[in-house]
C-alpha cells in the first residue's frame, strides 16, 4: 500500500466518515485556491473539527512521510494552499468559532476558521474591531490570514496580521502540539509568532490564534476625490503623507479599474476621472476634522476636480464597495485577468505607473492599476483574453512588473504571499545565502520538509547542511541586482 | 581571562571576523554602546567581543518614504536627530543614554510610547545579521509593506546576539507630531483611571503609572492634541501640561537596585498591581497602562518574593522577568521564569548557531 493509501486508512480509523474526502468528483473541488491559474487534486482532504484531529494527521503524516497542506477558506491569490497530489490537504474551515472575547483584555482567542469580518461583527458591540481588513474579509478565514500575514486597506496606519497576533498554538510538523504568546505582550524568548505569521503554512498547522482587538474609533470619514489623471492622484498622495497625516487608508484605482468597478457594483464614482482616490481618516474626532480638512485641501491643490465626502455609513460602504470589488469586477471587462501584487517605494510610484503603462503598451494588453497608495503597495490588473492567445504575453507583462518593483527597491510580494506563484521571483529579491538562511528556520520547525512543501522557496535545503559560506558583498549587490537593504 | 575586543568598521570586516572566530571555536559576544549590560545573564564570558560601534553609517534616510537604513552600531539618538530634519522620529523610546540601534533590537527595548507605535518588532521592516559562521544574509525589504520570505527581523529582534550579529537595520518612521499635552491624575486606580479617559474617545500615545500619579500623552497636531487633553482632564479630574513631568519614560531602576519587567493581559493590570504590592511593597514602579506592562525597581534582598510574583502573574497569562541586576544579584536568580515553547526556541538556536558559540548563557537557550 502507498503511503498517502495508509494515510487514508489512519483518518478512516480516527475520523469521523464525513471528514475524510476521498471521492474524485469531491476531491477536485479542492484543487485550487484563489488562484485558479495553478490546480492539482489533493490526495485527499481531511476537514478537521478539532486541533486533535489536525494533531493526529500531521502525526501520521510525519510516521508516513506524506507532505500535507493546511487551508483556510481558500482564498489565497498566491497559491499558498494549492494542494499536493501525493498529499492531504487539511481543511480547517470547520474550526470556527470564537473561543474567548476577552473585551477587557482587547484580545480574542479564535480558532483558525474563524471568518475575518465575523471577527468583528463579534467584536462589534462591545466598541471593538479585528484590523486587519483584506479584501476578502467577508469569506477568508484568520488562519489563513495568518499563514500569509495579510494585510488589506487599513494596514497603512494598523500594519498587518503580524502586527495584531499575540499567540499562537501551532500543531508542529511532527505531529506534536505548541503555544507560543498568549494574551499579555512581550513574551520571553525568541519572536516565534513573528516567525510563524506569515510562514505560508511551511512552518507547521496554525490551530488557535490570539488576536488584539482595537478600540472602534470615534470618528470615521471617507473621502473620495476624483482626478483626471492618475499622476495628479500620487501627488495627492505624495502631499497628504508630507504633510504628516496617516491616513488609516489611502487607495487608488485608474480609469479602466474605476470603468469595472462602474460595470459591476456601480459604486458612482465621478464621470470622467482618470483616477478617483479613497482617502479614509480615523481617530478622535478632532484630530480627524482637522485632517480632512488638510485632506480636501491637498486634494483640490493636487487638481482634484470632484471631492465626495461620505455623509454617513451607507456612502462610506458605497465608496469601499467600488474598491473591495475592483478585483472580480475587472471580469466584467476582460474575459481573463492576472492580478498582481508588487511594492515600491511610494516616491518610485509615478515612474513605475509610466513604466507599467509602457510595457503594456508595448505587449499589447491593458493593466487596470488599483493600488494601496499609502504603502506603495500596487495591485496591477493584467487584462487578456485566453481564447485569444495572449496568455502568455500577460504572463510575461506581469512578471515585468514584479521586476520594475524590484529595480525600484521593492518587493515582490506585499500581502498575497509567495505561496506557489512567486517561488520563481525569491531568487531575484534574495540571494541564495538569504533563502539558505531562511530556511533554517524551517529545519527548526520541519526538517522532514512535509508541511507545505514546494511554497515559499525555490528550492528546499537539506537540513543539517550549513549555508553556502559567502562573506564578503553581497552577491546580488555585486551582480547590481539588488541594493544592500 | 579578559575577552579580545574587535570592532570592525564593515560588514565585510564583521563576517571575516566571525570565520575566524568559528575557525579557532572561540565563543563570542557582542558589544553595542553597552547600555543595557546588565540586562539578562550574566552568561559566560566571551573568548572573543565584537563592538559594532564601528559600524555607525546612517545608509539611507529615505524621507519621502518614511523608511531609514542604518548599521547596527548608529546610535539611537544619532537616528533620531537625523531623521528629526525631515520632522520624523523612529518611533522607539527606551531612554537608555547613548543605546545603539543594534541594541535596541536584540534586548527588544521599548519605552512608554509603544501604546500607539508598538515594539522594535513592530517598526523593523529589514534586516542584515552575520551567524556565527560569518555568513551574512538579510530579509525583509525597505518598503513597509512585504511579506516575501520569512521574517528574520522577528527572531532577531530580542534575541540577545544568541542568534547572530544585527549588522544593519531598515525601520519605517513616523512623522512626529508637532504638539503635545500630558495629562496627570493622582490616583491609586490607574487602570480605572485610564479606561474613563478612554472613553471620551481620545488616542494617548503613551502612559505612565509611577505608583502615584497616572500620565498620558497625547501628540497630534495643536487643536487635536488639547481638546483630547481637555476632555481626559475633565473625565478624570486631571491637570494639563505642555510636557511630561521629568522622569516620564525612564527605568524605575539603576545600577544599585534590581530591575523586573511584569507583563499581563491588559485587563489585569488591578490584579497585577495588587500582587506587586503585596509581594514588593518597597517597589518603585513604572506601568505602560494599556500596554500589559509594569516595570519594577527592587532592592535585591527582596528577590526571594520573585518567585511568589511569578505565580501570581502566571494567571494573568504574564511573565516576570528580572531586567536589570547587578552580577552579584544575577547570580542566584532565574533571570527569565519560565518560557512557553522553548524547546522549539532551542531548535531554532541549534540551526542557527549549532556550536553555541554566540553570546553563550544570554539568553533562554543554551
Amino acid at each position: 500500500m502507498s503511503a498517502l493509501a495508509d494515510l487514508t486508512s489512519a483518518c478512516r480509523a480516527r475520523l469521523k466518515p464525513s471528514q475524510v474526502i476521498t471521492e474524485p468528483a469531491e476531491l477536485r473541488t479542492y484543487e485550487c485556491d484563489g488562484l485558479s491559474s495553478y490546480r492539482s487534486t489533493p490526495g485527499l482532504v481531511v476537514l478537521a473539527e478539532s486541533t486533535t484531529d489536525i494533531a493526529y494527521v500531521v502525526a501520521q503524516c510525519a510516521a508516513l512521510g506524506v507532505p500535507f497542506v493546511a487551508r483556510g477558506s481558500g482564498t489565497g491569490l498566491s497559491g499558498g494552499a494549492l494542494p499536493r497530489t501525493d498529499g492531504v490537504l487539511i481543511v480547517a474551515s470547520r474550526l470556527n468559532s470564537i473561543l474567548d472575547l476577552a473585551i477587557a483584555d482587547e484580545r480574542a482567542v479564535v480558532e483558525p476558521g474563524v471568518i475575518n469580518a465575523n471577527l468583528t461583527a463579534a467584536a462589534a458591540p462591545h466598541g471593538y474591531y479585528y484590523a486587519p481588513d483584506p479584501s476578502s474579509q467577508q469569506v477568508c478565514s484568520i488562519g489563513g490570514n495568518v499563514a500569509e500575514n495579510s494585510g488589506g486597506a487599513h494596514c497603512l496606519k494598523y500594519g498587518f496580521t503580524a502586527h495584531h497576533v499575540t499567540g499562537l498554538e501551532v500543531v508542529m510538523p511532527d505531529g506534536s502540539t505548541q503555544r507560543f504568546g498568549g494574551l499579555a505582550p512581550d513574551p520571553v524568548g525568541y519572536d516565534v509568532v513573528g516567525a510563524v505569521v506569515g510562514s505560508e503554512g511551511t512552518l507547521g498547522v496554525v490551530t488557535e490564534a490570539t488576536v488584539r482587538l482595537l478600540r472602534a474609533p470615534q470618528s470615521v470619514q471617507t473621502v473620495l476625490a476624483a482626478f483626471t489623471t492618475i499622476e495628479a492622484a500620487g501627488d495627492a498622495v505624495s502631499a497628504i503623507i508630507s504633510a504628516g497625516v496617516l491616513p488609516a487608508a489611502i487607495e487608488l484605482m485608474d480609469a479602466l479599474a474605476i470603468e469595472a468597478a462602474e460595470a459591476a457594483v456601480h459604486p458612482n464614482y465621478p464621470a470622467g476621472a482618470g483616477a478617483v482616490l479613497v482617502v479614509e481618516l480615523d481617530g478622535p474626532t478632532c484630530e480627524v476634522d482637522a485632517q480632512l480638512a488638510d485632506v480636501t485641501r491637498l486634494c483640490g491643490a493636487s487638481g482634484a476636480f470632484e471631492l465626495r465626502v461620505a455623509a454617513d455609513a451607507a456612502e462610506r460602504g458605497l465608496i469601499w464597495k467600488g474598491r473591495k470589488s475592483a478585483f472580480a469586477a475587472v471580469g466584467r471587462i476582460s474575459p481573463d485577468y492576472i492580478v498582481q501584487d508588487g511594492v515600491i517605494p511610494r516616491t518610485a510610484l509615478a515612474d513605475v505607473l509610466q513604466a507599467i503603462d509602457d510595457v503594456a503598451h508595448r505587449a499589447g494588453l491593458r493593466v487596470a492599476n488599483v493600488f494601496h497608495a499609502g504603502d506603495g503597495n500596487l495591485h496591477p490588473l493584467v487584462l487578456f483574453d485566453e481564447a485569444n492567445g495572449e496568455t502568455e504575453r500577460a504572463e510575461e507583462v506581469s512578471n515585468r512588473i514584479i521586476e520594475l518593483c524590484l529595480e525600484h527597491g521593492g518587493s515582490i510580494t506585499g500581502e498575497h504571499g509567495v505561496g506557489h506563484d512567486k517561488v520563481v521571483h525569491m531568487g531575484k529579491m534574495f540571494s541564495a545565502v538569504d533563502l539558505d538562511v531562511m530556511q533554517l528556520v524551517r529545519c527548526a520547525f520541519d526538517p522532514a520538509g512535509i508541511s507545505n512543501p514546494g511554497k515559499v522557496f525555490p528550492t528546499p535545503r537539506l537540513c543539517g547542511e550549513r549555508p553556502g559560506k559567502r562573506s564578503g558583498v553581497h552577491p546580488l549587490q555585486e551582480a547590481g541586482v539588488a541594493d544592500v537593504f | 581571562m579578559s575577552s579580545e575586543l574587535f570592532r570592525p568598521t564593515s560588514i565585510d570586516r564583521l563576517s571575516e571576523m566571525l570565520v575566524t572566530a568559528s575557525e579557532d571555536g572561540r565563543s563570542v559576544g557582542i558589544r553595542g554602546a553597552g547600555s543595557k549590560e546588565s540586562w539578562g545573564p550574566l552568561g559566560a564570558p566571551a573568548d572573543v567581543v565584537i563592538s559594532t560601534r564601528g559600524l555607525d553609517r546612517v545608509v539611507e534616510h529615505a524621507a519621502g518614504d518614511l523608511v531609514i537604513t542604518v548599521e547596527a552600531g548608529t546610535l539611537l539618538a544619532d537616528v533620531q536627530r537625523r531623521v528629526a530634519e525631515a520632522g520624523q522620529w523612529l518611533a522607539l523610546d527606551p531612554p537608555e543614554p547613548g543605546a545603539t540601534v543594534g541594541g535596541v533590537v536584540a534586548t527588544a527595548a521599548s519605552g512608554p510610547r509603544r501604546l500607539r507605535y508598538g515594539t522594535p518588532r513592530d517598526l523593523l521592516i529589514g534586516i542584515t545579521v552575520v551567524l556565527a559562521d560569518g555568513t551574512v544574509a538579510k530579509s525583509g525589504g525597505k518598503v513597509v509593506k512585504n511579506v516575501a520570505g520569512y521574517d528574520l527581523g522577528k527572531l532577531f529582534t530580542g534575541s540577545f546576539g544568541t542568534l547572530g550579529v544585527i549588522a544593519e537595520c531598515t525601520f519605517r518612521l513616523h512623522a512626529r507630531p508637532p504638539a503635545l499635552r500630558a495629562v496627570a491624575v493622582a490616583t491609586d486606580d490607574p487602570a480605572g483611571c485610564y479606561a474613563a479617559l478612554r472613553a471620551t474617545g481620545a488616542e494617548p500615545s503613551a502612559t505612565e503609572w509611577d505608583g502615584a500619579t497616572l500620565t498620558t500623552v497625547f501628540e497630534s497636531i495643536e487643536s487635536a492634541a488639547e481638546e483630547q487633553a481637555h476632555a481626559a482632564a475633565a473625565a478624570t479630574g486631571g491637570e494639563i501640561a505642555s510636557s511630561p513631568p521629568a522622569g516620564f519614560g525612564t527605568r524605575p531602576w539603576d545600577g544599585s537596585s534590581v530591575g523586573l519587567k511584569v507583563t499581563h493581559r491588559l485587563g489585569g493590570l488591578p490584579s497585577a498591581l495588587r500582587a506587586i504590592d503585596e509581594l514588593f511593597p518597597r517597589a518603585r514602579v513604572r506601568a505602560y497602562v494599556g500596554s500589559g506592562v509594569v516595570l519594577l525597581g527592587v532592592d535585591a534582598a527582596d528577590l526571594a518574593s520573585l518567585d511568589s510574583l511569578r505565580s501570581s502573574i502566571s494567571a494573568l497569562d504574564g511573565q516576570a522577568v528580572v531586567a536589570s541586576a547587578s552580577v552579584e544579584a544575577k547570580r542566584d536568580v532565574d533571570v527569565w521564569g519560565p518560557v512557553r515553547g522553548l524547546e522549539v526556541m532551542q531548535r531554532i538556536k541549534d540551526q542557527f548557531d549549532p556550536a553555541g558559540r554566540m553570546c553563550p548563557g544570554r539568553f533562554v537557550v543554551t
